[in-house]
């Protein structure tokens, strides 16, 4: 190679190259800073124990009665719901993943493509595909099955929009279980297996328990991601306004994203219930930024036990 | 052994899924793409004369008034057969209408420009709820990449600088607070961040250059930057990061600055990362929908502004597929954008996740 390190450029360059790399950094630092503090000066004011905890019986776009409990409700029953589907394809996956695939074989590395196709799918598309998929076509099949008179199954529901939401944050899931299975040290599988117990035995007794904290990262973070994301429920599940909290599987639910969207393009009077909607987007960042606070936490320490391990 | 079987079997749903989400957003859409689907305003050569209203079965009058299931529902007797009047009357102009006849959903009205009679030269236009169905995607098309190019142009910049920054110039402490909060960037949701650019950033921007628009093309395609810094950043990090220490070490040896080791040694090793870095957030900024349904003033007319409202094809599909009767020309036309929407990301997610693993073989010496 025959690069020459030029010294005298050096000088001028260097600094004009890091100040120019460094201002980026500064940038990005700068935006998150305005952007936070911007929305917790607009919002701060309207957070109270009766705007968190109220809003059942009032009217949504009244400053002084209006709360988010409805919408809280609806966007923790579908993120709890989605956790049952994700979490167990997800952890199977990354299982099958890291203990039984062939690293380099051509399923294994499909397998990982459509992971990683999946994460970058637009989120509108997700909406049409619980549109075209869960409710036209499985909604559809089992009203006609049930022969029900008018549709049950085949309209928005809360099932539906967990549902895609499970899709959507599969990707999610895998990736960061994935992570903590490579985390749990060779030497711990060699000893059980070397002990006698099978493959299966194995990966139940030993691997799964150790990998505990990095399926709850992963749970953590796909709830993170799912609380905040509206295109795909706008049209799968999230109502506008409901006098009741969903009761079942095949209720529609009022959501805390989605009552954001709301207020900002269709509020009946943008300047009067402004307001209410910075407080609802400083409850939103709240529950997604704790939820993400606790992930990295957790990730941290299963940084810290890879190095260790390897 | 069947538990062995079934875990491989779930393992499969990744790519099921992939599948699904093509074949079922591609089957709602497949009535237009193979031509079997009409959305001429005069169609039924027939109009059903508002005396035979009975004959009908409550379903078949349904669907002949294109009304949805609840829409039919809440309408009384007198409603219906006005709406059956209106079709009869439709039907006698329409016959002398030019544009009437026209099926919009025929490819080249969906691409090329028309000339219909109320305009005095070919255009593009997307108006799906007027009497005669404008389908033209041109104008969709266009507004998705005007702000995907305003986006690119802001966060790719700064988020490549601060990438090179970060992995190759800052000391640990620095970076252990940066990384963290590029994390928190990426968990702020999409309709937060256009909340915020449609009220704060849209004021803010109009009092500082006097736009005529508040919303427009410009404030989207920066609010959809923003929303792109975390992605395009972590993959450009993630690939500088991979390229092995010892070529860093082997410049300064040689007698190298930290920057020159960097700008000369490690950024072209990672350049196929850096743009796959640049195309992922391509894909990204392409799908986003909430920030530019937000923040982009939605007005679906063809223009090369920056400065004038516009409407990208996943705002489109957000803002009207809840208004649509589902089967309808209306609704089959949106799953066709969410289809296009799919291929599109579909190619950039492929050839972004093939670089990037040529680029880590090549790095680690397995190729």
């Amino acid at each position: 190679m025959t690069r020459r390190f030029a010294k005298t450029r050096t000088d001028v360059a260097a600094l004009f190259f890091t100040g120019l790399t460094g201002f980026s950094t500064l940038l990005i630092l700068a935006l998150l800073a305005v952007i936070l503090t911007y929305l917790a000066w607009l919002g701060g004011g309207q957070i109270s124990w009766r705007f968190i905890f109220g809003g059942t019986d009032a009217d949504m776009f009244d400053t002084e009665k209006a709360g988010v409990f409805p919408m809280l409700i609806g966007t923790a029953a579908r993120v709890f719901l989605m956790t049952l589907f994700v979490i167990p394809v997800g952890v199977i996956t990354a299982l099958y993943l890291t203990e039984y695939a062939n690293p380099t074989s051509l399923l294994t590395r499909v397998i990982r493509s459509a992971v990683n196709n999946l994460a970058g799918v637009p989120s509108i598309v997700f909406g049409l595909f619980g549109v075209g998929f869960f409710i036209s076509f499985i909604g559809g099949s089992l009203d006609s099955l049930t022969a029900s008179p008018e549709p049950r199954w085949g309209k928005p529901a809360l099932l539906w929009a967990s549902l895609t939401l499970a899709v959507m944050t599969l990707p999610v899931v895998i990736v960061a279980t994935e992570e903590a299975l490579k985390s749990i040290a060779p030497g711990l599988r060699e000893a059980s297996l070397a002990l006698g117990a099978t493959r299966l035995e194995t990966v139940l007794r030993i691997v799964l328990p150790n990998a505990l904290p990095g399926i709850l990262t992963g749970g953590i973070l796909a709830v993170s991601r799912a609380a905040g994301e509206v295109a795909p429920i706008l049209f799968t599940g999230a109502a506008y306004y409901l006098k009741d909290t969903p009761h079942s599987l095949t209720d529609q639910f009022m959501d805390l994203a989605y009552h954001v969207y709301v207020l900002s393009t269709q509020s009946p009077n943008v300047e009067q219930t402004r307001p209410i909607l910075f407080g609802t987007v400083v409850v939103l960042l709240c529950l997604t930024f704790l939820l993400n606070l606790v992930a990295v936490l957790i990730r941290a320490r299963i940084r810290r036990r890879l190095r260790s391990a390897h | 052994m069947i538990a062995e079987k079934l875990i491989f079997a779930i393992s499969l749903t990744a790519i099921a899924m992939v599948f699904l989400i093509f074949l079922f957003v591609g089957r709602e859409a497949l009535p237009i793409f193979a031509g079997n689907i009409s959305s001429a305003a005069n169609q039924e050569s027939q109009p059903i004369p508002v005396a035979e209203m009975d004959r009908l079965s409550p379903e078949q009058l349904r669907s002949y008034l294109n009304l949805t299931q609840t829409e039919f529902k809440e309408m009384d007797r007198e409603t219906l057969q006005a709406l059956m009047e209106v079709r009869v009357d439709a039907a006698k102009e329409d016959s002398t209408d030019r544009d009437a006849l026209v099926n919009t959903v025929a490819w080249r009205y969906l691409i090329r420009p028309y000339q219909w009679t109320d305009y005095d030269k070919p255009v593009y236009v997307w108006q799906p709820v007027s009497k005669i169905h404008k389908y033209n995607i041109i104008p969709l098309v266009v507004g998705s990449l005007k702000t995907t190019l305003v986006a690119l142009l802001f966060a790719v910049p700064v988020s490549l600088g601060a990438a090179i920054y970060v992995s190759q110039l800052a000391r640990p402490t620095v970076k252990e607070w940066i990384k963290p909060a590029v994390e928190m960037l990426s968990a702020v949701p999409s309709v937060v961040l256009g909340a915020f650019a449609a009220i704060v950033l849209a004021s803010a921007l109009q009092s500082l250059f006097g736009l005529q628009y508040r919303l427009n093309a410009g404030l989207a395609g920066l609010a959809l930057g923003i929303s792109s810094i975390p992605i395009i950043f972590s993959i450009a990090e993630d690939a500088l990061t991979s390229v092995p220490r010892s070529f860093t070490q082997g410049a300064l040896a040689l007698g190298a600055s930290r920057w020159s080791a960097a700008w000369q040694i490690v950024v072209p090793a990672a350049i196929p990362g850096l743009f796959a870095a640049v195309v992922l957030g391509f894909g990204r900024c392409i799908g986003e929908t909430m920030v530019v349904l937000i923040a982009s003033g939605n007005a679906a007319a063809l223009s090369a502004s920056l400065l004038e409202p516009t409407r990208t094809i996943t705002a489109t599909i957000a803002a009207e597929l809840g208004e649509t009767v589902v089967g309808g020309h209306h609704y089959r036309m949106l799953f066709v954008l969410g289809t296009l929407l799919f291929v599109v990301t579909f190619l950039t997610n492929v050839v972004g996740d093939v670089v990037m693993h040529r680029l880590k073989n090549r790095l680690e010496g397995r190729s």
